[in-house]
């Protein structure tokens, strides 16, 4: 789209709004798929449901039968990459993905697994170093008898849910100039909705909207840039309450630094069919060397809630503004009611990279809670709650850990969290049994030294050397496995793990919570307590998300295996040794002696009497 | 590809004069040190500025697929390896055109840094820091710098910018 179809595009959007308002939910709400997410017996969407809670109703494995749990049966993906996301379950049929060369397998779970259809796309090998971290894809979506995969090349695909056949195909980026796909779409009411990777290239992040029967766009949000480009009501759209004004981006950019202003789109998308509203994070800004690009850097680091028809948004936050540690803002937004100092509230939960854990009015955008959910976490002292405060919102950050008044070619040392976050992209579970998260996280610390670069399209566009290390006074590990009171902005167990846990949870009525290690475990633990239940160590280190769902009247728990991903490549060697003083223990912990390379399922169930 | 001929070897030639003229007298007169063999320097544990550099731009850019400190990961080789017995031009080569091969593990691709200047501007500083860490000169981890009055290369190095 040209720039003078951008800005008519942008007004017919704004006046949209306005007409929608009304009807919004008859008009376009998927129907099947609203009901179908209810369905405990399918897993129909990557995140278990619009909400994103990764919770399941079924029970039949349960806190006193997990420990008899054993491997039903296994399939090999024949990718030695890294495998994040998982497989589908829809009647009867299980839909596996793989990363590059992003295979897709339809197994028939009638037939122990045969292999019904399978698709391989495609795709020029030159886009695979401009994957920044491993070649993952985070699975694949289904809606209205499609599976839509989103390939490596940015292209996105229908296939005939039944026969595997290409009903269409668009292109949502340009990997010459290092845009590519990892991100799983969602596919809400009539439309599939797909962002792009590519925040270490100097890209400028979106999110479009697909229509599911023809693939024709019919809207693109920029995180960044002009307001008819991110789709910005200066008026409507509410920062922290206040209207976001004019230019509310371009404004908090020096120049034209926007245009590689990075804020890609590589996280989860959840939505509220009431509401109409759908919601995800934007990643760092372009260069991780701040001095390059004075400003808050709108609207990268930022949650965005936006009317599903249109793409207008109707609230943003932005979580870390002015970033220097590469904390993107892209992890998932869990949907669900609760009750804060006493009201029952719409909230949207938000366990963020930079180690706050938000929860914000899902309606309104309202900030309610913001509390460290890492103890470690030390860039900053807090986040201002008070409202008359000229930080409302902002993190208070720490002196010592700025790499930006630090400043160039200075290193900044002991920096926690690591640019991996307290936690990446991997999701958490929530249980409404207990009312809490159950959040996998990342326990590193870093050194930080950002540095002058220049920008050629297609090459990394960084700017900062890092080192990592285990989080120092500690118990030593990489990660831990925490279950989180999100009202209170409390830790109430926490799981002390080796290696960073880069696996999604899941949460049943089983009252047990499931994920993976990185050594290759998938674990069982007690929901109130942590306690664990259950281990089994699979072939590879597993960086997927745990699923379940029912075949023939029995309950499976399913995994992919297969080491890789930003944790494969910084921790296969082992952390480097922390600053001397700082005390880490267990650095140079290599995880290449535990695991090795290797795409697999792993489907688990009960013994049968 | 073309910073290879012009900033590249350019560099190259500029660090291979310098290596005769002001790193030879730090080291023992009749002792001929060629810098291909060793590009750096390394006093009391710690480094001269080029390997420094090094470190910092090869964590910038490589680190990414090679690992931290180039001890090789899930997707690409541990360098510390490679540049064991590896020549600086094969070094050089393979980080301006890049290489691709496919085996069990799939396609496996190093990119072509040729018009990155962050790296070709760079490439023989990156070199010294591999080499020096397949020499096991330099340890993982940040390395100390040499104090810059005393560090001939640096003062090379300004001289040139
Ligand atoms: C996108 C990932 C990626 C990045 C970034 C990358 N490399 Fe590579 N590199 C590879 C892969 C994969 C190979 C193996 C290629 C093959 O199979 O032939 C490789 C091979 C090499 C080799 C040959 C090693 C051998 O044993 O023969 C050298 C030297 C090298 N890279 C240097 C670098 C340097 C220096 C940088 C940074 C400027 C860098 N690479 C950045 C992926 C990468």
């Amino acid at each position: 789209m040209g720039m003078e179809d951008m800005k008519k595009f942008g007004l017919m959007a704004a006046c949209s709004v306005l007409a929608l308002a009304a009807t919004t939910s008859l008009a376009t709400a998927n129907d099947e798929l609203v009901e179908m997410q209810q369905n405990a017996k399918n897993w129909v969407m990557q995140l278990g449901n619009y909400s994103a809670t990764r919770y399941s109703e079924l029970e039949e494995i349960n806190k006193d039968n997990v420990g008899d749990l054993q491997v039903a049966w296994s399939f090999s993906t024949g990718v030695l990459r890294g495998h994040e996301g998982g497989p589908l379950v829809i009647d009867g049929v299980m839909y596996v993905h793989t990363p590059f060369p992003n295979k897709v397998f339809a197994l028939d779970l009638n037939d122990n697994g045969r292999i019904i259809w399978r698709y391989e796309p495609e795709q020029d090998p030159n886009v695979i170093p401009v994957m920044c971290c491993d070649t993952v894809n985070r699975g694949v979506a289904y809606g209205d008898g499609k599976i839509i995969l989103h390939q490596a090349d940015t292209n996105v695909v229908a296939l005939d849910a039944k026969t595997g056949e290409e009903l269409w195909k668009t292109q949502n980026g340009d990997p010459s100039k290092g845009e590519t796909g990892t991100m799983s779409p969602l596919i809400a009411g009539d439309k599939v909705l797909v962002g792009n990777s590519g925040g270490e290239f100097g890209v400028q992040g979106h999110m479009t909207a697909y229509n599911l029967e023809t693939g024709e766009q019919e809207w693109r949000a920029y995180s960044v840039g002009p307001d008819d480009q991110i789709l910005l009501d200066p008026e409507n759209t509410t920062h922290l309450g206040e209207p976001v004004g004019e230019n509310s981006s371009v404004d908090t950019w020096e120049g034209d630094q926007w245009q590689l202003g990075g804020g890609t789109v590589w996280g989860w998308v959840s939505y509220d069919p009431e509401l109409n509203l759908v919601y995800y994070g934007s990643g760092n800004p372009g260069t991780w060397n701040p001095a390059q690009r004075p400003g808050d850097n709108r609207w990268s680091m930022t949650i965005f809630a936006r009317d599903l028809d249109t793409g207008v948004a109707k609230w943003v936050y932005q979580m870390t503004p002015h970033d220097e540690w590469d904390y993107d803002g892209v992890n998932e937004n869990i949907l669900v009611d609760m009750e804060i100092d006493g009201e029952q509230r719409k909230v949207l939960f938000h366990p963020d990279r930079n180690g706050f854990a938000y929860t914000l009015d899902r309606e309104t955008g309202e900030l309610l809670v913001a509390a460290k959910y890492d103890p470690a976490v030390n860039w900053a002292t807090e986040v201002v709650m008070n409202e008359d405060d000229e930080q409302y919102g902002r993190p208070q950050v720490v002196a010592e850990y700025s790499t930006a008044q630090n400043g160039v070619d200075v290193n900044s040392e002991g920096i926690c969290p690591a640019a991996l976050g307290t936690k990446d992209q991997q999701p958490s579970a929530y249980s409404p049994e207990t009312g809490l998260f159950y959040i996998p996280t990342n326990h590193v610390c870093m050194d930080y030294e950002p540095f002058q670069v220049s920008y050629t399209a297609g090459q990394p566009y960084v700017g900062a050397t890092l080192s990592m290390y285990p989080a120092p006074d500690s118990h030593g590990g990489m990660g831990n496995f925490i279950a989180w009171d999100a009202a209170a902005g409390e830790i109430v167990w926490s799981v002390e793990e080796p290696f960073s846990v880069w696996s999604g949870a899941l949460a049943t009525a089983g009252d047990i919570v499931f994920y993976g290690t990185l050594e290759g475990y998938l674990k069982a633990v007690d929901m109130e307590t942590g306690e664990e239940l259950y281990r089994f160590k699979t072939p590879s280190g597993i960086i997927g998300n745990v699923n379940t769902y029912e075949h023939d009247g029995k309950q499976y728990v399913a995994v992919l295996s297969g080491i890789g991903g930003w944790a494969g490549i910084g921790l296969a060697a082992g952390l480097t040794e922390g600053t001397d003083g700082l005390g880490a223990v267990g650095a140079y912990q290599s995880l290449s002696d535990y695991t090795q390379l290797g795409g697999q399922l792993t489907v688990f169930s009960l013994p049968s009497e | 590809m073309n910073y290879l001929m012009s900033a590249a070897t350019g560099f190259c030639g500029a660090m291979l004069l310098f290596t005769a003229a002001s790193l030879a007298p730090a080291q023992a007169q009749d002792e001929a040190v060629d810098w291909e063999d060793k590009p750096y320097i390394v006093e009391d544990g710690k480094v001269d500025y080029g390997t420094y550099n090094g470190f910092r731009r090869y964590h910038n850019t490589c680190h990414t697929c090679h690992g931290p400190d180039g001890m090789g990961s899930t997707f690409a080789p541990a360098l510390v390896n490679s540049l064991k017995d590896m020549s600086y031009a094969d070094f050089a080569a393979t980080v301006a055109n890049g290489r691709s091969s496919s085996g069990a593990s799939g396609n496996s691709v190093m990119p072509a840094f040729g018009d990155n200047v962050d790296v070709m501007l760079y490439i023989d500083h990156i070199y010294a820091y591999l080499k020096a860490r397949a020499d096991d000169a330099v340890g993982r981890g940040r390395p100390d710098r040499i104090d810059p009055e005393n560090d001939p290369v640096f003062q090379e190095w300004q001289a040139n910018q």
